[in-house]
């Protein structure tokens, strides 16, 4: 997908580059009796890259399903692209929605009986009604966007963790949403994939493609954020951009979760970590 | 002692070369053998007493095997049909539904085969009355039911394991690419439930198959009935045991390639 393809779709909707794409009011989400969601606000706005950060089982997770139907909020109110999410009753409404709505999960979930150009195409063909011949030109265009055409043959099981991940990116894209929601998409991956799946995230965001990134990776979301909300015990603990957030945190319980994994806040006057500075590890990628 | 390692490999090489990969197979190599030995028996006129007993009995052997073939094919085709829909139903979301699939597969499953054997031979009537027609009931297709009904109990254990074995995300997944519950059912869950099915379906298929040796016992002439008629007629020792060594050859020789191909079936889908 071209950076102009995008463009294009934004002035198609030229109220919606001011206003939110998705906003998140209020929202309250219990699984029997535990309560993930206590009082989620969300905004993010056309053309935004926001990040989710905080402690596991915070709820981040959570919020993302909401944000495509596949949880239902108790109470508040969901928008996105200007449709009531948690209104949405029958099947076609939340198919609707989905086609404009991308989703990456932790693990992949490519669906191992499809080779790798049939996982991307399974969907325009069925549900978007796209020819075979054109859904398996775009699904070759996206595959080299992710750099994985060499593998549209392949079979899911035969490929590397960070290949599936990168696939997964590409077959979200595939029915061309206008939002993607990423979760944790790195976390099940071996430290050396990490870098080749956050290159093509950051690659999206840079074509101006709406993201919500669920993410341990601090570093990656300082860099690529617009705007950084922090979670806990199923509450936006504070939000805003990313060099406020980590570099001048309101919160204490911010800047705890941000000391936690270390090194994401300036401490001026902390001797430097011994371990780091003669192992080099990186001590964002260990923590949390 | 560089010489002594090329020349094994040579000869195996040269091996390769002529015999096909058929005949590599050693059941298949002894069978070969044994028909080389009946045509040279046959060609000199030296074959034993039993053996010329065994080549007359033959025919009637073989048209016992195809009884058994008939019902265990039939009782398959029936336990499957039945099986996909029990399987079915036991995933539905009504309790009582769930409740009555899980006594059928519970009490099929757990009733030995020679009784239900027994049961569908005697519980049912020899004849249909359907309006003025008179259909025979015969007992063949008595025992196709009697084996049709573990084998139905065993595929829908089977089929629900299957479905309850494909992550929960796989639903996840489909469900954010727009697809709607039956489309993921048909084009994301079945296909990865029939491959996972079908080594543990073969598998019944060879149990049923074999089980079909109990038609004999309430009077279906089949490959077991037709081997202790001839065996009472001829009434030799040697025949006798000749003849029982012929029946496992017969039941190996259809169930054997069940098994390879299952086996095959399994490799040919290793990658998930």
């Amino acid at each position: 997908m071209s950076i102009i393809e995008f463009e294009a779709r934004a002035a198609a909707f030229p109220s919606a580059a001011e206003t939110s794409l998705v906003s998140l009011h209020d929202v309250h989400l219990a699984f029997g009796q535990t309560e993930v969601l206590k009082g989620i606000d969300v905004e993010v706005k056309q053309g935004q890259a926001v990040s989710i950060i905080g402690p596991s089982g915070s709820g981040k997770s959570t919020i993302l399903r909401c944000m495509t139907g596949l949880l239902r909020p108790q109470r508040g109110r969901i928008q996105v692209g200007g449709v009531r999410v948690d209104a949405l009753k029958t099947a076609s409404e939340l198919i609707a929605l989905r086609k404009r709505v991308g989703f990456v999960f932790q693990q992949y979930n490519l669906f191992p009986h499809l080779s790798v150009l049939e996982n991307l195409t399974i969907s325009p063909i069925k549900v978007g009604g796209l020819p075979r011949a054109e859904a398996e030109a775009r699904a070759r265009e996206l595959l080299a966007k992710v750099r994985m055409e060499h593998k549209q043959n392949a079979y899911p099981g035969e490929l590397s963790g960070g290949q599936q991940q990168r696939v997964a990116i590409a077959r979200a894209l595939a029915l061309r949403p206008e939002l993607i929601l990423f979760d944790e998409v790195t976390s099940a991956l071996d430290p050396e994939m990490v870098g080749e799946v956050l290159t093509v995230i950051r690659e999206l965001v840079q074509d101006g493609l709406t993201c919500v990134l669920v993410t341990h990776e601090m570093r990656f979301a300082e860099e690529i954020s617009d705007v950084v909300y922090f979670t806990e015990a199923g509450r936006i603990v504070e939000s805003g951009p990313p060099a406020r957030l980590f570099g001048a945190p309101a919160s204490e319980r911010t800047r705890a979760f941000l000391q936690r994994a270390v090194g994401a806040t300036p401490l001026r006057d902390a001797a430097p970590d011994p371990i780091q500075t003669y192992l080099h590890i990186d001590p964002l990628r260990l923590a949390v | 002692m560089a010489n002594d390692l090329v020349l094994p490999t040579r000869r195996s090489g040269a091996t390769r070369l002529w015999l096909p990969a058929v005949l590599r197979d050693p059941w298949l190599a002894l069978l070969l053998a044994l028909a080389a030995l009946n045509l040279a028996w046959a060609a000199t006129g030296t074959a034993p007493a039993a053996v010329q007993a065994l080549w007359h009995w033959w025919p009637a052997l073989l048209r016992g095997l195809a009884m058994n073939i008939q019902i265990s094919v039939l009782a398959m085709a029936l336990g499957t049909l039945a099986g996909l829909v029990v399987g079915a139903v036991s995933l539905s979301p009504s309790p009582l539904l769930r409740r009555l699939t899980r006594a059928y597969v519970l009490l099929f499953r757990n009733a030995p085969i020679l009784v239900l054997v027994y049961f569908t031979t005697y519980v049912f009537p020899f004849e249909l009355a359907l309006g003025g027609w008179r259909l025979p009931f015969p007992d063949w297709l008595k025992v196709v039911i009697g084996l049709g009904l573990p084998a139905s109990a065993n595929v829908a254990e089977i089929f629900r394991g299957a479905i309850q074995s494909i992550p929960s995300a796989q639903w996840e997944a489909a469900q954010s690419l727009a697809f709607r519950r039956a489309q993921i059912f048909r084009m994301i869950v079945l296909p990865q439930c029939l491959r996972r099915m079908l080594p543990s379906w073969m598998n019944l298929y060879a149990s049923i198959t074999m089980s079909t040796s109990l038609a004999s016992l309430v009077g279906v002439h089949d490959l077991v009935d037709a081997a202790t008629v001839a065996s009472n007629t001829v009434s030799r020792t040697d025949f006798t045991i000749l003849v029982y060594f012929t029946l496992l050859a017969l039941f190996f020789a259809y169930c054997y390639p069940i098994a390879r191909w299952t086996r095959y079936l399994e490799r040919r889908h290793e990658h998930y």
